[in-house]
């Protein structure tokens, strides 16, 4: 590093800050998007009232300002638009998984208590069983609404407050009543504007309230109506008519009766360690899961190693200046890098279908081989598979590494009269491994996760047999936290989130190991 | 490989932004029962009220987009009719709901009304004196826990697909069905697809005929929760189904296009499918008839009937305008045009009576006695199972298929149970 300022005894006034050049005017017109939009975001978050982001919005956008207007935070000016990103996609995202994973939020608990007690409420407002359906009118006196039917013939009227009583000098028109003295009957345009008032609105049939009520959904018929279930607020139990009281349980997130029946939807609670802990009760997954653990390894360090070497040996051979068109065929190679994963998994998939497939049919002459429905065939199928996916990455960052390494090292070695062999293994090996281990690593870290090519290319399967959920012989940790949280029945949101920080765990602990001992290698150096 | 770093933070930056964004309608149903918040939501609703918004899936876009021309010249409410692939309907009606994001009103099939409920997302329908006119099945279908929870507005079943220039004369038994196939065309004497997830929807007609139906049935002919496919008439079921793979009637690598292929290439003179794919047989050129599924275990098979309908939100701020347009799509008009421009058998008895379709008719005579698609939250593992292990069973992992079977009861009991 040079220090600026003893190349310089005067420091020059950077043009950011400098009136009379146009870097000034060029910061300032920037810096009035960044405000435009965050008072923008402020607004709506305001208005949303979403006070987390709110606060966000503000903080960062005081410090924003601070930041590029002041003379002192240099450092800043280069980091904060980093330190944002990382924020809003990482930490955010991170924060939210983790509190996810210590909720039940998944089907059936997916929003506050107070949406469940609405809906349940909302839900159990109900018709009662064969009585008619009413010709409605909704009128209007000072700003109350109120219901104009025809019972039985004959107009009645009502509100909120006051039960159906008979409106005799109301004028009908077919099956409408169309006028009510002292009132305003609202027209389809005024009953859309207040439809929210319309649907809430109850009026009693008569004094007694086990009559039931009056409600519509359309505003074209009314119909009779009681709720099966009552809302106690301070009991905080909902009763049914015929007494079996459903009471909160808030360790659930549900309401349950005595005999264990469950009022749904439920809601969100903090469950503790449940989730992390869910996997291990079940007696019958610990065999599969210790399975598919030791088979994630072997996938990942498996397919490392046979791409790498792969990948190692073509750089190597195209590395040397005899090959000719080399240009060329390093394009070739690259290929398979340049296909989107997915869709070459899908691409093989077929290619790998026990009848008709290519590779069954033509190239294995109409055999019947389970490449996918035999376990270790399966396994075999995948690896190949990935290696066809991964060497092209290998090749490139092996290229251009062998490329890095001096030329005069390979002289030396040949006038101390070392091997092609020797040399490749004492000299290039080693420093190659200095700028590809980290790589290495990456690509571990990748693989353990390689959710698509398993979920594209056998979707974990051939399953296991008798296991509670669908989890097969080819399942990764993380396709089989995909299976266990989002494809035997319930979506469990919760769950998932648990055991991906468990994965994540292991996948950092084994990151951390391996960069410690690569340290080791730049010692060759 | 790295770049597949970047997609993730990419689905991170859309998730965030769903996160930070959204309308002002996200609060106002959280708050819903203040009389601020109401008379908040009125002045909301007056710049609303105009529109409502639609999710379906490609196949019925043209016909809804047609109901809304009519509902619009009707009422003055416009209808937004936005295209989502079917799959993904419901799992992001049931995301976003919640948040308030969603639309007023999906179209779907009936099996969807237990994830629906379980998440609180949808509202009964009450369709007055209408609800008369339906048909039983499509009413029974919609009905959970005694309440309407959408508008049915067509029925549809699989049958047995008869190539007329191959067969003219059908067996009465699977056996004899398979045997005829053989003579005829020795490839796939019968084709019902699978594909490398199983498919247990195809299977159904088959398994119902030896007496193994997915669920028993309470006294209104309800499901209940517990399993009906164990036991005896189930193994035997297993044992029948190694029996059809060893047959060639059904293998994983036949799914659902290529088992259409074969049947359109005359490979084979019988196909187990639904109305969805006559149009293209006929297109064609083909002459062909359908016909109830032979039975294979001496009782009369019986397909899954699945009701295609409209779900109301519980989220909506539009929720009367919303119940006006399901009063109108009840109707005879209305389901007359879902029919012209969809081809599927309406769920309004007037209307389906009116039907001259030939092909339609025979698919609803041979869905007479069918069983309703079940629609039990847990129903989508016990989709995953029974076609994960019908798949073992034919491919030979699972040595003895009673064994399996018996196993995949087992397992489906334990994820009903949660």
């Amino acid at each position: 590093m040079i220090d600026v300022s003893d190349l310089s005894a005067k420091p020059q006034l950077s043009h950011a800050r400098d009136l009379s050049r146009p870097g000034f005017y060029v910061k300032l017109v920037l810096m009035g998007l960044v405000n435009a939009f965050g008072l923008y975001g402020i607004m709506t978050s305001a208005a949303q009232q979403q006070w987390w982001i709110l606060g966000f919005l503000v903080a960062s956008l005081i410090v924003a300002d601070y930041v590029y207007f002041s003379k002192r935070a240099i450092p800043a000016k280069y980091l904060f638009p980093g330190v944002i990103f990382l924020i809003v996609f990482q930490v955010y995202v991170m924060g939210s998984t983790a509190f996810v994973a210590f909720t039940n939020y998944g089907d059936g608990h997916n929003d506050t208590k107070q949406v469940a007690i609405t809906q349940i409420s909302k839900t159990s407002d109900r018709r009662v069983e064969n009585t008619a359906t009413l010709p409605v009118s909704v009128i209007e006196k000072d700003g109350v609404l109120g219901f104009a039917v025809i019972r039985d013939g004959k107009a009645e009227i009502g509100t909120t407050a006051d039960p159906l009583v008979a409106a005799t000098d109301a004028k009908v028109s077919g099956q409408k009543v169309t006028e009510v003295p002292g009132w305003r009957v609202l027209n389809l345009a005024e009953v859309q504007q207040r439809q929210k008032e319309v649907l809430e609105l109850r009026v009693s049939l008569s004094a007694n309230p086990d009559d039931g009520w009056l409600r519509t959904d359309n505003a074209t018929f009314a119909y009779v109506a009681k709720s099966a279930l009552v809302y106690d607020q301070d009991a905080d139990t909902f009763t049914d008519p015929e007494g079996k009281v459903y009471s909160a349980d808030n360790s659930k997130g549900s309401f349950v009766a005595s005999d264990g029946t469950e009022l749904k939807p439920g809601w969100r609670v903090f469950t503790g360690l449940n989730n992390f802990t869910e996997v291990f009760k079940d007696s019958r997954l610990t065999m599969p899961f210790l399975k598919i653990t030791a088979w994630t390894f072997a996938f990942a360090i498996l397919s490392v190693v046979t791409t790498f070497i792969f990948g190692l040996a073509l750089a190597v051979l195209f590395n040397d200046p005899r090959v000719k068109g080399r240009t060329f065929i390093r394009a070739i190679f690259l290929l398979p890098y340049a296909f989107p994963a997915f869709l070459s998994a899908l691409v093989w998939r077929g290619m790998l279908v026990q009848d008709g497939g290519f590779i069954n049919k033509v190239l294995l002459g109409n055999a019947h081989i389970g490449w996918l429905s035999e376990p270790t065939l399966a396994k075999i199928a995948i690896l190949v598979v990935n290696l066809w996916l991964g060497f092209p990455y290998m090749f490139l960052v092996c290229t251009g590494a062998l490329q890095a390494i001096p030329g005069e090292l390979k002289e030396a070695g040949i006038m101390d009269g070392a091997s092609a062999w020797k040399r490749f293994i004492h000299v290039t090996f080693p420093l190659l491994l200095v700028s590809v281990a980290p790589l290495l690593i990456a690509s571990f870290a990748f693989n353990f996760n390689n959710f698509s090519l398993i979920y594209m290319l056998t979707g974990g399967g051939p399953n296991f047999q008798g296991t509670p959920v669908l989890i097969g012989e080819t399942d990764l940790l993380i396709s089989m936290v995909y299976s266990i949280s989002f494809e035997s029945g319930a979506r469990q949101f919760g769950l998932a989130s648990a055991l991906s920080i468990l994965i994540f765990v292991i996948v950092g602990f084994i990151s951390w190991l391996g960069f410690r001992q690569t340290r080791k290698l730049e010692e060759v150096l | 490989m790295r770049w597949s770093a970047l997609g993730l933070v990419g689905a991170g930056l859309s998730l965030a932004l769903v996160a930070c964004g959204g309308t002002p309608s996200g609060t106002s149903s959280a708050s819903g029962s203040g009389a601020a918040a109401s008379s908040a939501a009125a002045t909301e609703g007056g710049g609303a009220s105009g529109s409502l918004t639609i999710w379906v899936d490609e196949t019925r876009i043209e016909g809804f987009k047609k109901l809304g021309e009519t509902f619009q010249t009707q009422t003055g409410v416009s209808l937004d009719v936005v295209q989502k692939p079917s799959q993904d309907i419901k799992t992001d009606f049931i995301s976003q709901a919640p948040s308030g994001q969603g639309p007023d009103l999906i179209v779907g099939a009936h099996d969807w009304i237990g994830d629906l409920v379980t998440n609180g997302v949808i509202s009964p329908v009450e369709l007055g004196d209408a609800t008369v006119g339906l048909t039983d099945t499509a009413k029974k279908a919609f009905t959970s826990g005694g309440q309407l929870m959408g508008v049915p507005y067509a029925v549809e079943n699989i049958a047995l697909v008869r190539n007329n220039k191959l067969a003219t004369e059908t067996p009465a038994t699977f056996d004899e069905l398979i045997a005829q196939g053989k003579q005829l065309t020795p490839e796939h004497p019968v084709v019902i697809q699978q594909g490398t997830d199983g498919d247990a929807f195809h299977l159904y007609p088959v398994q119902s005929s030896f007496g193994a139906p997915v669920f028993k049935t309470g006294e209104n002919g309800e499901y209940t929760n517990e399993l009906g496919m164990g036991g005896e008439p189930g193994t035997k079921f297993a044992a029948y189904v190694k029996k059809l793979a060893d047959e060639k009637v059904i293998s994983s690598s036949v799914g659902g296009d290529p088992a259409k292929q074969a049947f359109l290439d005359s490979k084979t003179a019988y196909i187990v499918t639904g109305p969805w794919w006559t149009p293209e047989f006929e297109k064609a050129g083909m002459d062909i008839t359908v016909l109830p599924v032979p039975s294979a275990g001496g009782q009369p098979s019986a397909p899954f009937v699945g009701v295609q309908g409209i779900y109301l939100s519980s989220k909506t701020n539009n929720a009367l305008t919303a119940n006006q347009f399901l009063t109108f799509a009840a109707g005879a008009d209305a389901q007359k045009a879902l029919y012209e421009s969809g081809g599927r058998m309406p769920a309004l008895k007037s209307v389906a009576d009116g039907i001259t379709d030939e092909t339609l008719q025979e698919f609803a005579k041979a869905g007479e006695n069918g069983h309703p698609m079940p629609a039990i939250p847990a129903m989508a593992s016990v989709w995953k199972f029974w076609g994960a292990t019908e798949l073992a069973i034919m491919e030979g992992n699972a040595a003895d298929p009673a064994a399996a079977w018996n196993e995949m009861i087992t397992n489906i009991q334990a994820a009903i149970k949660g």
